[in-house]
Formats: C-alpha cells, sequence, structure tokens
C-alpha cells in the first residue's frame, strides 16, 4: 500500500498533493484499523465492509457514472468468486501462486462474462438494460442448480486459501492477514476504479449518460463507451468475488441471486450514486446496519427497505449528494447557521422514529409472539406489549414528533435558503 | 395425443394468468415509461387480502373486494410516490418501484409471518369439471380461464369502444395533446395505473389457492412476467398475449415430457462418456426437460434478445 502513495507523490506535477490526500489518508486508516478494533468479528465485519466497498464501486461504474441500471451484478462478483474457489482446489497450479495475486483471475473471469453479455445488453440504456440485466442475472442464478460441476448445485463450492504458495511466509492463517490483504486489494481497486472514471472513457461514460444523442453526434458510439464501462464494472466486480472467495472459502448460489443483486443497488444508492465516494459511505453503513440491526431487531428488512424507499422518494441524492448539498454553505462559511434549525428539526424527527418504530415493533411481537407472552424489551426498557399505556406512549412520540418537526419544517427551509445566499443580496 | 390436450389446457391457465399481469404492466410501461418492478408485489397483495377477506366472508367477496384495495393501493403509489420521482427521471423510477417491491415482501412478512397461508379454492368449484382419458381436469382451472378471457374482452372494450379508452389510448401517444384539448392527463395516468395493479391484484386472487400464498410468490412470478413483456416487446399488448402463451406452453411441456439431453446427444452422434462422473460435460449429459422448464424463458429471452432486441412485436423506435 505504501508503494501506491509513494508513486502517487512521486508523479507530483500530475497529481496534487489535495488530491492525493484522501487516498493517503485512507490508506493509514485502513492500516492502522486492526490495531483499534482487534476481536476477530471486527475483523470479519471489516472485510466484509472492504469487500462490499468494492463490489459497491463496481456497480457504482455501471449506475453513477454509466447511466445504466442493472439488476443481475452479483453474478459477475459470483462467477468470479467460483472460479477462485475452483482455481483454490488445483492443487499443483494453487500450489505455485501466491493467494494475493488470485482476485485477478476472479476479475478476468467476471470481466470475461461482462463481455460476452454485455455484447449484447448494453446496445440500449435505461430500461431495456435493466430488463436484459434482470433476465440474464436470473438464468445464471438458476443454472447454478444445474451446472453442478462449476456452481456446485444447493450446497455450493468450497476450498482451501492456506494450500497457496505462502507468499514472503504469510500462509493466511488468520484472519489479520486476509484483512491486510484484503484492504491491499481495496485501496488499489477503489485507485483504479477512480482513475477509470478520469480517463477519456470514463468521462464519456458520463456524457453518455446524460445525453446520449449528443454524444453521439460528437462521434462517439455511446454503445461502445457503455459497453466498456461494463466491462471495465464486471471485472472490478470480478475481484470483489475474489476477496470473497479468499474470505469465506466457499460460495453458493446465494452469491448469485437477485438478493445480492438487489441488495447492491440499495447499498450504491443509499450511499449517494452522484458522486465517487458514494457507494464507500453506503457499503461501510449498510454493512453496519446489517450487523447491529439484525441483532436488535428481527424486522431489520423492513426498516431498510422503507429508508431505500424514502431515499429514493426525498433524497435521490444519497447520503452523499445530502453531504455534498453543504459545500455551498461550508463555502460561504454560513454552517453554523444551519446548527440550530437542524437540531429543532433532527430531535422531534428522531423521536418520531423512535416512536413509530415502537409501534411497529409491538405490533410484530402482538402477531408474531406465542399467546402467552406478554413481556417486550425496547431499548432497555421491558414492558408489557399487551397495555394499552406502552401503545399510548409510542402513539405520542411517534405523532408529536411527527407534528413538530412539520411545524419547524418552513424555518428551516427559510435556514437551509439564507445558508445558501452570500451576504448582502441576490446570488 | 390426450396427454397434449391436458397439457395445452395447463399451460394456457399458466399463460392468461402471466397475460393477466403482463397486461396491467406492459399498459403501464406504454404510458408512463416505468416499468413497474412491484407489479408483481400487487399480484402477492391481492392473494394476502382475498384470503383475509375470505376468512370472514368466504372467496366470493374476496375476488370481489381485494383487487378494488388493490387498486386503489396502486393508485395511492401513483400518486405519491411515482409522481414524485417521476421528476428524477426513468432510472429513480426503476428504482423506487424496486425499493417498494422489497418493501411490500417485507410488509405481508411482517403481517402475516413467513409461512404459507391456507387459502383454498371454494368448495363450490372443488369438482372435477370432465376428465380427458382420466386425467380430471378441475373445475378451478375452467373458472381461471374463464374468469381471465372474461376480464380481457372487458378491458379490450373499454380500451377501444369507450370514450374512456379512447382518451387513454390517446393519452398513450400524445399526453401534451390530450392535456391541451382540456382531459386531466395525470388522472388517467393513475387509473390506468390502478386498474393495472387491480387487474394484478385479480391474477393474485385466483392464483393464490393453486400456486399457495406465501411472501415469496411475488419474486417467483415477477421475473417470469418481466421476461414476458421483454420477449413480446415492450409496450406491445398483443405481443404480451402472445408472449405469455408461449413461456406458459413451454413450461408445461418442457415439465411434463422428459426429454433428456442424453438421447438428444447420442442422435446426433456424440458418444456418451464412460463413466459419466469424470467427465467434464456430465451436467450437458444429465441434464433433462423438467429441470430446465424454469429457466426456459429466461434462455428464450436472451435468444430474443440477441436476434431481435425489440422482442416479437415491439416498435423499433420503442
Amino acid at each position: 500500500m505504501t508503494d501506491i502513495s509513494q508513486s502517487r507523490t512521486a508523479r507530483a506535477p500530475l497529481v496534487t498533493l489535495g488530491a492525493a490526500m484522501p487516498w493517503i489518508v485512507a490508506t493509514v486508516f485502513l492500516i492502522l484499523m486492526p490495531l483499534v478494533f482487534q476481536s476477530n468479528s471486527a475483523l470479519t465485519i471489516m472485510n466484509q465492509m472492504a469487500i462490499t466497498i468494492i463490489f459497491a464501486l463496481a456497480y457504482n461504474m455501471l449506475l453513477g457514472q454509466g447511466g445504466m441500471l442493472s439488476f443481475g451484478h452479483a453474478v459477475y462478483m459470483g462467477v468470479g468468486g467460483f472460479l477462485c474457489v475452483h482455481i483454490m482446489n488445483w492443487d499443483q497450479f494453487f500450489g505455485m501462486l501466491p493467494l494475493p495475486v488470485l482476485p485477478i483471475f476472479g476479475g478476468l473471469f467476471g470481466m470475461g462474462l461482462a463481455l460476452i453479455v454485455g455484447s449484447f445488453s448494453t446496445r440500449k440504456a435505461g430500461t431495456v438494460f435493466a430488463m436484459i440485466s434482470l433476465g440474464v442475472g436470473e438464468l445464471i442464478a438458476a443454472c447454478s442448480v444445474i451446472i453442478v460441476a462449476f456452481f456446485g448445485g444447493e450446497e455450493g463450492i468450497s476450498g482451501d486459501r492456506t494450500y497457496g504458495l505462502p507468499f514472503f511466509g504469510i500462509e493466511f492463517l488468520q484472519q489479520i492477514e486476509v484483512y491486510y490483504l484484503t484492504a491491499f486489494w481495496l485501496v488499489l481497486s477503489a485507485l483504479l476504479m477512480y482513475l477509470f472514471s478520469r480517463t477519456p472513457v470514463g468521462r464519456m461514460a458520463n456524457a453518455v449518460r446524460d445525453n446520449p444523442e449528443r454524444a453521439e453526434f460528437l462521434g462517439y458510439s455511446a454503445r461502445w463507451v457503455r459497453f466498456y464501462s461494463f466491462v471495465a464494472s464486471g471485472f472490478f466486480a470480478g475481484i470483489a468475488g475474489g476477496l470473497f472467495a479468499i474470505n469465506y472459502e466457499i460460495l453458493t448460489e446465494e452469491n448469485l441471486n437477485l438478493v445480492q443483486s438487489g441488495s447492491i443497488l440499495l447499498i450504491a444508492f443509499l450511499g449517494g450514486v452522484g458522486f465517487f465516494f458514494g457507494p464507500i459511505i453506503g457499503a461501510i453503513l449498510f454493512t453496519l446496519l446489517q450487523t447491529v440491526l439484525s441483532l436488535e431487531t428481527e424486522i431489520w428488512a423492513l426498516y431498510l427497505g422503507a429508508l431505500f424507499v424514502l431515499t429514493v422518494m426525498f433524497f435521490p441524492g444519497g447520503i452523499a449528494g445530502v453531504l455534498m448539498m453543504h459545500v455551498v454553505p461550508a463555502r460561504l462559511g454560513k454552517l453554523g447557521g444551519l446548527v440550530v434549525p437542524y437540531l429543532k428539526i433532527g430531535i422531534p424527527a428522531i423521536v418520531a422514529i423512535i416512536g413509530g418504530a415502537c409501534l411497529l415493533e409491538i405490533l410484530f411481537h402482538l402477531r408474531h409472539a406465542p399467546a402467552d407472552d406478554h413481556e417486550m424489551t425496547l431499548f432497555w426498557i421491558t414492558f408489557d406489549s399487551h397495555s394499552a399505556v406502552s401503545w399510548i406512549v409510542c402513539l405520542v412520540m411517534a405523532v408529536g414528533g411527527f407534528w413538530l418537526a412539520r411545524r419547524v419544517a418552513p424555518e428551516v427551509a427559510e435556514a437551509w435558503h439564507d445558508a445558501n445566499t452570500p451576504d448582502g443580496g441576490a446570488a | 395425443m390426450e396427454l397434449i390436450l391436458v397439457n395445452l389446457i395447463d399451460g394456457l391457465v399458466t399463460g392468461l394468468l402471466l397475460f393477466m399481469l403482463s397486461a396491467g404492466l406492459t399498459l403501464i410501461f406504454s404510458m408512463m415509461g416505468v416499468l413497474n418492478f412491484a407489479h408483481a408485489s400487487f399480484y402477492m397483495l391481492g392473494a394476502y387480502f382475498a384470503y383475509q377477506i375470505s376468512i370472514y366472508t368466504g372467496f366470493w367477496m374476496g375476488l370481489l373486494i381485494a383487487p378494488v384495495i388493490v387498486g386503489v393501493l396502486g393508485a395511492g403509489v401513483e400518486r405519491y410516490g411515482l409522481r414524485r420521482v417521476h421528476q428524477y427521471g426513468h432510472v429513480p423510477e426503476l428504482i423506487f418501484t424496486f425499493g417498494l417491491a422489497l418493501l411490500i415482501e417485507e410488509l405481508v412478512q411482517f403481517i402475516w409471518g413467513k409461512s404459507q397461508m391456507p387459502y383454498e379454492t371454494p368448495e363450490i368449484l372443488q369438482f372435477t369439471a370432465f376428465s380427458i382419458a382420466g386425467n380430471a381436469i378441475p373445475a378451478y382451472k375452467i373458472f381461471m380461464i374463464f374468469i381471465s378471457v372474461g376480464i380481457f374482452i372487458a378491458l379490450l372494450y373499454v380500451l377501444t369502444r369507450t370514450r374512456v379508452g379512447m382518451i387513454i389510448q390517446a393519452a398513450l401517444s400524445y399526453p401534451k395533446t390530450v392535456e391541451a384539448l382540456g382531459h386531466n392527463v395525470p388522472l388517467v395516468f393513475m387509473g390506468v395505473f390502478g386498474v393495472g395493479t387491480a387487474l394484478a391484484g385479480v391474477a393474485g386472487v385466483i392464483a393464490g389457492p393453486v400456486l399457495s400464498t406465501f411472501p415469496g410468490m411475488a419474486v417467483v412470478l415477477g421475473s417470469i412476467v418481466f421476461v414476458t413483456i421483454v420477449i413480446g416487446g415492450l409496450g406491445s399488448l398483443g405481443g404480451a398475449l402472445v408472449a405469455s402463451l408461449i413461456i406458459g406452453w413451454l413450461t408445461t411441456f418442457a415439465k411434463a415430457y422428459n426429454v433428456r439431453m442424453e438421447d438428444i446427444l447420442t442422435g446426433i452422434g456424440f458418444t456418451k462418456p464412460d463413466p459419466i462422473w469424470d467427465s467434464a460435460w456430465r451436467d450437458l449429459w444429465t441434464v433433462t426437460s423438467p429441470q430446465i422448464a424454469d429457466i426456459l424463458p429466461y434462455l428464450l429471452m436472451v435468444l430474443i434478445l440477441v436476434f431481435r432486441p425489440y422482442g416479437l412485436f415491439g416498435k423499433r423506435d420503442a
């Protein structure tokens, strides 16, 4: 990892320190993280996060940068992972191969599949592309049960990463070694994907996304530009698959199906598809939510679905979009003026959300708990789920919070408007 | 010969059921340019609502009321959800309906749980209509055929013979002009969306008892419905009908006749590798048609897209 940052600073005329800074900070952060969180479960979560980040960034090459909505992108990650497990099981070859280069094979295989599928799916963007991606995704996911030789049928296939050639004496027996391997690939692929978005092809992908006709009039084939993005995205998805194979040493049908493809869409969109770093936020948040919320409540997927729908409806830019909206107030030096209005609307809104969530939890408990089980615990408070008091408290919280938030909404809008207007007149 | 007839009837039931979903979907698509990913979820809601109503008042009230509720819900989704997202463009619309599909599935699990519901066919229809060479055809299948054909005739009549239908057809092609003539086009859109989802609801009500009512039923049928309208050509109602019937018959016949790849390959002149378990091609040799029946629609779709990218009846500039 250090050699990357060095090579970046070495090309000083091309790369300014300001541009390299986020990468150096991120690399140092990744190196230091295991010193802070040392437990194995934390390392597992961080590995999962890193893999999801690569996959989400690869997905955003399509959705955010190329304007192509894919409902079957898990397939490219999946087949890359499957191939890597096969290589792990291929003794003579794997014995000569250091483990860290394994993801390249996954990437190449994902790229190969993307070459084939992309040849007919990238003719059109939009709805047609989405439908083809869905159909191909479902086709390959369904094939996994039939083509047992490659996909291993229902139980999937598994391998053992430690049979590979030791890499400078490291055999990747421990979680921490795998972590650094994953982190290295994370930085490398994120950097490559970022650089891809700065190349002429990457820029043209943006142009084709925004206005395909105009791009065609300028002499570019919209179809080929889409095709290149698609193939590159397949490559990085395959790398994510290879890392998945190294981490979990098993791949099953679950890595290919619609649920997986849907969740990566959710991750990228929650994070924000408009900015390069959006999917990174989405992946981190989603992995945390998935691990933390699913321990706390059974209906976490319901919250996640609601969050997703609300994001699409009200914040189509995702979290990154909301963050970047604050650049203008920050430039004008008026960010401070927003704190009080945000608190004014934030506190009632949080109260309303907690109230609503409690209502849902009580309702869920009423419907699905055993008939004699009246006791339930929410936010460290144990109470009787059948009593009217708990209902009233939650209802008051939900409705009251919502009402208060609605009341201060115009005030916040006013403050937002002020913060976005420079002092001394019209912008 | 008799078996062919039985399978023809079975395939027709599946095909008509698919068409009930794909008709609404393709109508909505050609009108608003948005593919409603949650369409199959409304089908699922239809089945669940009908089950809930049938507990209190029996099957027939469920058949009447559940589609209405689903239609109203669908109209509400259009009015308060889609119309809002529409300003961001087509891709966010598609993402919105996808999120909605996730949310509806979670909501159904939240309310009714993960297990299958004991939603049954009404007793009055639990008899054998007739039998063909010892194969009993249940009356419920005949009932399904009649209901779906009846709905289509009604739909066709409304679309082509009434004033409302004329306005809808005009709004399909020239929404701006229709609006300029003083018609409330957003209302028309909302109505079409509501009717389309209500149709999906009807399909759910009558399919729930035979295909079983469980939270995964939307996913099972959902992607097939999309495949159907892609094969038929996006936005083409006739194409949707043809594609639905093709898929219905294709899967039914593939399941009914055990065609083995082994026979085909030896027929062409290949020799079976021995022992088969060590061969790299073992999966190809052991494949049978019932095994791949469920993926045949996807295969067909990929083939159609490669050789005829606009579907069977799609317009070139669609």
